[in-house]
Parts: structure tokens; sequence; C-alpha cells
């Protein structure tokens, strides 16, 4: 019969099914099967990272900015527990990824063999879904299912384990057309009856605000177009999370800039005395919701979700819609139109009057200095330098990842990659990789802090491989700055080992990946070596030297509510506005 | 494991509420595939939810269908999200809430062993007959009963066998279906 085949062989015909055109991975003894079926191959293009969490990085960051499932294959026990970190960053950002792990042949497993862990123990609470295949005959399937779970719903990752012996058995292939999964079916349509009564709610708001996230992002760029289409027809103020921007774009007036912790003064504050909240495809996080009991408290909500479990987990809502953003913004859309209900003209300008005396407090301001480079300033100008190109910017963790989410506007979605629910250093230079990969013409930039950036350093090598013009960004002010602020802020000034000692010379260091280094450390010389940046078509490590001492506002201290966050100019009272309670939070 | 632990503090602090906790029997359908005991019981220990009682068996042999049926406590969103954590499992079909829908029947088998002698025996063997459970074993100095009923009667008839030479008990947890003539 003509579809028997190696089960190593149908892990590459069901990739190409599939659309993969990238696979990233690294190969050891317990895939070496399949790494022979990829020699033997011209449709699926290997990247061979320099870590297996840089794989599965650059899968997330090739998947958030194509919208595609990204791919990676990696070997069986420590192949397998390095990708851990980068599953449970695609598992709290709902990204889709299908990670193939080898295992030791079936006979093996149990016995503790070379190279040898519980990969499916260790991934259940990291993944959206994980296999263990045991026969050869169930792993097309199992490929084709565990693409579809990774895609669809709240995406997510998803591990299949294929012991070395099923990659050498022989089977029959079952093509993708085949395969319906029997149990997993995302419902995506809201319910009319609650969007009916969220779009009245919407109508006769005096002082809404709309709040969206990721799921916007994730549900497509129709629901951006949608999302924007809403926002024109209501008039609303509109705000997102970390993991939304992009979603509505930044240079609309009705734009409030990002909410939360490091989010703006005029976000916050709408956030906070909103009657009105309407939020679409985010999650209530700690890092938005700040002090429960005091989170938007004269407000009705409506929660509009794909996800049943991210309802009513942190608050209660008043309108509740399970379904795909896109969907129910459609309906929303829709029955704005047809309504014949009118809002109070009369109290959205005294809404948006309130809102523009938040917005003048300019809370994004910060001391400029002509003989230090501020790094919002650096920022600032990366900004002004690459607006007009088609950019895509990765961050790492920490003070800058808050910074570029602050004073980078985005326009679209899918050009903003940053790990937002685990919080990974280190995530960024290899989900640029991944970005390049996805758009080899576009100009991709890893803003990074040093301290970040040296946890996956490694993975410039690839780039340089790969001929893939990455661009990292290096904030570079010799801390873990994050970390720093807290410890100013909340423990009395003891830096406890977050200065970065001994620091590698980053020039140096990008020569010898035999890629390119600029350091700058003047603020009259910035423009011209981002320029250069800019212009080199090799990957280059920016070295940008920058203020040590500065800290990251506006912030909203642990345990205080959004209507009492600390704006950088006001900052001195900063470490008698966290409480005891306060301090015990992270 | 800290299972039976739900934190009293949340990491923010959290509206003050008067709401109880409850106790809930879920009735839980799933694929009978490997590792699906370990996803239920993973979410419950990873987010800290309780399981008072745990029961699992395969009920639909050809498609490959097994019952959970899981006792759990907690308060009134707690119990929300843990039917919506569940349902969100993959090889998860169908999460049934039988507390809720009021027309749950609740069965529990037990195994007690007793030794004793004497009067004590003879007391034991009574009280047995009373509970209607039946002698699966017996030596001169010891039985073993079986029982069945709801988890409560299981309790009284241990506290009351506890006396007369209790050795060991080993309980099935609780199997639960609704009544009336619809299936889940």
């Amino acid at each position: 019969m003509s579809n028997e085949m190696t089960g190593a062989e149908m892990v590459v015909k069901a990739l190409a099914e599939q659309g993969v055109k990238h696979l990233f991975g690294y190969p050891g003894g317990a895939v070496l099967p399949i790494y022979d079926a990829l020699f033997q191959q011209k449709e699926l293009q290997h990247i061979l990272v320099r870590h297996e969490q840089g794989a599965v990085h650059a899968a997330e960051g090739y998947a958030r900015s194509s919208g595609k499932v990204g791919a990676v294959l990696v070997t069986s026990g420590p192949g397998a527990t390095n990708a851990v970190t980068g599953l449970v960053d695609a598992l709290m950002d709902s990204i889709p990824i299908v990670v193939i792990t080898g295992q030791v042949p079936t006979h093996l497993i149990g016995n503790d063999a070379f190279q040898e862990c519980d990969t499916v123990g260790i991934t259940r609470p990291c993944t959206k879904h994980n296999y263990l295949v045991k026969d050869v005959n169930d792993l097309s399937r199992i490929l084709h299912e565990a693409f579809y779970i990774a895609g669809s719903g709240r995406p997510g990752p998803v591990v299949v384990d294929i012991p070395k012996d099923i990659q050498f058995a022989k089977g029959k292939y079952t093509s993708a057309k085949n395969v319906q999964h029997k149990s997993y079916k995302p419902k995506l349509k809201g319910d009319m009856a609650k969007i009916q009564a969220a779009v009245e709610l919407m109508k006769n708001a005096k002082r809404p605000v709309f709040y969206t996230g990721g799921g916007i992002i994730n549900s497509g760029n129709e629901a951006s177009v949608l999302l924007r289409e809403l926002a024109k027809l209501t008039g609303y103020p509109i705000t997102s999370t970390l993991m939304g921007l992009g979603a509505y774009p930044a240079a609309d007036p009705q734009w409030l800039g990002m909410l939360g912790m490091h989010g703006t003064y005029e976000a916050n504050w709408a956030m906070h005395d909103c009657d009105v909240m309407i939020c679409i495809g985010a999650r209530f996080d700690d890092r938005i919701t700040g002090r429960l009991d005091a989170f938007a408290p004269h407000s009705k909500k409506i929660h509009v979700d794909i996800d049943a479990s991210s309802i009513n987990k942190n608050v209660k809502v008043d309108i509740p819609i399970i379904g795909d953003c896109a969907h129910v913004l459609e309906d929303m859309v829709r029955l704005w139109r047809t309504s014949s209900a009118q809002p109070d003209k009369k109290a959205l300008a005294d809404w948006w009057t309130q809102i523009n005396k938040w917005r003048a407090r300019k809370s994004l301001n910060y001391t400029k200095s002509s003989d230090v480079i501020k790094p919002q300033y650096a920022v600032e100008r990366l900004y002004e330098l690459t607006k007009d190109r088609d950019t895509y910017i990765t961050t790492e963790v920490g003070q800058h990842q808050m910074w570029a989410a602050q004073h980078l506007h985005f326009q679209e979605p899918r050009r903003w990659m940053t790990s937002g629910g685990l919080g990974t250093m280190g995530y960024g230079l290899p989900a640029a990789v991944g970005v390049q990969l996805a758009h080899p013409k576009s100009l991709v930039i890893d803003v990074a802090g040093e301290a970040s950036v040296l946890m996956t350093m490694q993975e410039i090598s690839t780039a340089v491989q790969f001929n893939l013009p990455v661009k990292v960004f290096i904030l570079n002010n010799e801390y873990m700055g994050m970390v720093r602020q807290w410890q100013e802020l909340l423990h009395g000034g003891r830096y406890s080992e977050s200065y970065s000692e001994a620091l590698p010379d980053f020039v140096k260091l990008a020569e010898a990946y035999h890629a390119v280094g600029i350091r700058c450390s003047k603020p009259g010389e910035l423009d011209d070596a981002i320029k250069e940046m800019i212009n080199v078509d090799k990957p280059v490590i920016f070295d940008c030297l920058v203020d040590k001492a500065e800290n990251c506002f506006p912030m909203i201290p642990s345990g205080r509510a959004h209507n009492e966050m600390i704006l950088g100019d006001a900052a001195e009272s900063i470490g008698e506005a966290v409480t005891e309670e306060g301090k015990m939070l992270v | 494991m800290n299972m039976a632990v739900i934190p009293t503090t949340t990491h923010y602090p959290s509206p003050q509420t008067d709401e109880r906790e409850q106790r809930r029997t879920l009735s839980v359908l799933v694929d009978n595939e490997p590792g699906v005991l370990a996803r239920v019981i993973g979410l419950f220990s990873g987010r800290g939810y309780n399981i008072d009682s745990l029961t699992v068996s395969e009920t639909e042999h050809e498609k490959h269908l097994s019952r959970i049926t899981v006792a759990t406590t907690g308060k009134p969103m707690v119990i929300e999200q843990i039917k919506h954590q569940l349902e969100r499992l993959v090889p998860v079909h169908r999460v049934v809430d039988l507390t809720e829908s009021g027309r749950a029947l609740e069965r529990e088998l037990a195994l007690v062993k007793v030794a004793g002698k004497g009067e004590a025996r003879v007391e034991a063997l009574r009280l047995a007959d009373a509970f209607r459970a039946c002698v699966i074993d017996a030596t001169t100095e010891s039985f073993i009963f079986e029982l069945t009923g709801k988890s409560d009667k299981i309790d009284q008839f241990l506290i009351l066998m506890e006396p007369l030479g209790l050795i060991e008990c080993s309980r099935t947890g609780i199997a639960a279906i609704a009544r009336g003539p619809e299936g889940m």
C-alpha cells in the first residue's frame, strides 16, 4: 500500500501537510530516525537552535507574528526538559505550538534508560494537551489532532512524545482531512441573549471603557478590524493589556495606552472610575487588577472569552459571554447598529473631559538628560526611527520590556511579541529568530536588557547561521533593573545580587559570533547608531549604555488600587506607598 | 501534596464575602486513555482544590469512555472554576454537577475487617445485620463485612465497629448517578 511508511516519515509528511515550513529543533539519540527523514526531503526547513528553550521561544515568535502553529522537534530527556520553560510560556500566553519530543524505545520506558524522562508526566501541567504515541498507526492521527488542538479554541502548546521504535516502525498514514477530534470542539458563537444584554448595557453607559487583551490578537486579524469598528461606532475609550497591544492603533485618539501595574495614568483611572467595563479577550490578571476589592468598584462588567474558566476566576462579572472574540464582536457591531437606543452624549462628553484631564498628567514623562541616555529616550528614538518601516518587536522581561510597551506605539496586531504571563527572561532573542523567519524582509528588533539576553545569548549563533538579521537592542544599565527597582522600593535599597557583575563586552561578543556589535553611550550619537543598526543586513547586538538608576514609572504599588498609582515625578513617596501586606506580593 | 489546603488569603486581598463552602459531587465523562486520571488529579492539586472522594472506572467499553465521580468542597466561585477547568481538559466530554441537579443518588461500598471474640463478636454480627452488611470472609476470631450505602451510613457503621474490634477498612469512594430516564 502506498500510504505505508515509517513513523519518522509520517512525522515529516504530517508536518508538511499541516503547512509547516520551518521546524525549530535540536537533534539527539531518540529523534535520529526523524532527523534522517528530514535529511531526505526538501519541503521543511530545519532551523538548528543552540538550546531547546530557544527552539520553543523561536516557534512562539513564529506563531505569534504569523498566526500559524509553530513546530518544534527535540530529543528525549534533557531535550524535553529544556523545552519546558517554553511550553509554560506558551501555555500562559496562549500561543499555538506543537512540540515533538523523542522518547526512548517503548520497551525501555520506565527503566531509567539513558536520556529517559517522563515527558508526558512532566509536561502535563505545562501543555494544553499531550500525547505518548504507543502505536505507529495512531501517529499521524495524533499529529493532526495536535495541530488542531494547539490552534483552535484558546490556543496553547501540545506535546507529542514519540518513542524511537515507533519512529522506525512501519504503519498506515492518515491524512489530515480524515481526522476529526471526537471531544474537543470549542464554542465560537456567543450566546445571543447575553450579547444583546451587553449591547444594551453599553448603550446606557455613562463612563464606559473597553479593556482588551491578547484574545483579540489570537482570534485573528478580523477581530482587530471589528474591534476598531466597534470602538468607532461607540466612541468609547479603549485600553489594553500588555498582550493585546497593537489590536487597536495607538495613534487613535480613543486609545488610552496600556493599563495595569506600569500602565498609563489615564488608562488606570478610567478603569477605576468606569461604570461599564467591556472586557474582550483578557483575563483580569493580577498585574491588571491590582487590589481586587478596589478594582473598578462602581462598574458593571461584560467579559468576552473563549475559555469559560477565565470567566469569574478573579473578578465576578455581570455579563459573561463565552465565545471567540471575532464572532462576538461581529454580533456586537451588528446589534449596536440595529438597536435604536442612543448613548448619553452629555455623559460621554463629561467622561472624555475627565479622561483628558488624566491624560494631561502625561504619566509617561521622564527627566530628560543631555549627557546620559535615558532608557525611555532610547526606546523613543528607536520608535521614531523605525515607525515608518515594516517592524516587529520582541522583548525580554523587566524594565526594558515595560518601557518598550509604554514608548513603542503599535498600530497593527502581531507586531509585538513579549512574554507576558510567565515573564520569561531570555524570551526575546530566540523569539526574534522565529519572527524573522516568518517575515524575512521585515525589521525585527529584540528590545533587551543585558541580564535577560545573556540567558539565551547563544541563539545569536542561530541567527548568524541562517542569515537572520535580527537586531538585539540592549538597554544596558548593568542591573537586573526591575529586581533593583523593587529592592529600592521595598527592601531599603539593599541590592542583593541584582548587579550584573563581570558583563561581557557585547561588541566583542557580537564579533565573536560573526555578528555586528555597536555601542552607544551618548544621547547625541544615538540616532546615528540606531540608523547604522537598521541598515546593517546582519544580526546586530546594540549595546546601549543607559542611566543605571532609572526606575520604571508610572507604577501601581503591590496591593494598591488603580487610583493609587505613583508617577515618576512623585516617586519619593513610593517607599511608604507599599504596605506590609503589599510586600508579600510579587 | 497539599490537595486539602485552600489558601485563606489570596495573592491580592479579595473582598470579604460570607459565601460558605459547599460540598458538590461532580460526574465527569472522559476518554479512557492513559493519563486522563493524572490530568484530573493534577488539576485539583495544581490549583489547590479539594478532593474529598474520587472514583473512576471504565463505563462504556466500546466508546472507550470512563466516568470519574469526584466529591469536592469549595466556595461557589471555586466550584464554578473547578467545573470549567475540568471541561477545558481535552479528553473530558462532559461535566455534570450532580448536587446542583438535586436529583442524584450516591452510593459507596466498604469492606470492613473486625476482629474479636465473645460478646463483641456477636454484637458486631448483629449490627452488621442491621446495616444489611454481609459477611464475605470469616475466621473464628474475625469477620470481613461488605457494606454499601451512602457515605454517612458507612461512617456510622465504622463508628459502631470501632469498640468492637475494627481492624481496617477499604472504601471505594462515591459512585453517583442522576435519577430519571435521561443519561448524562
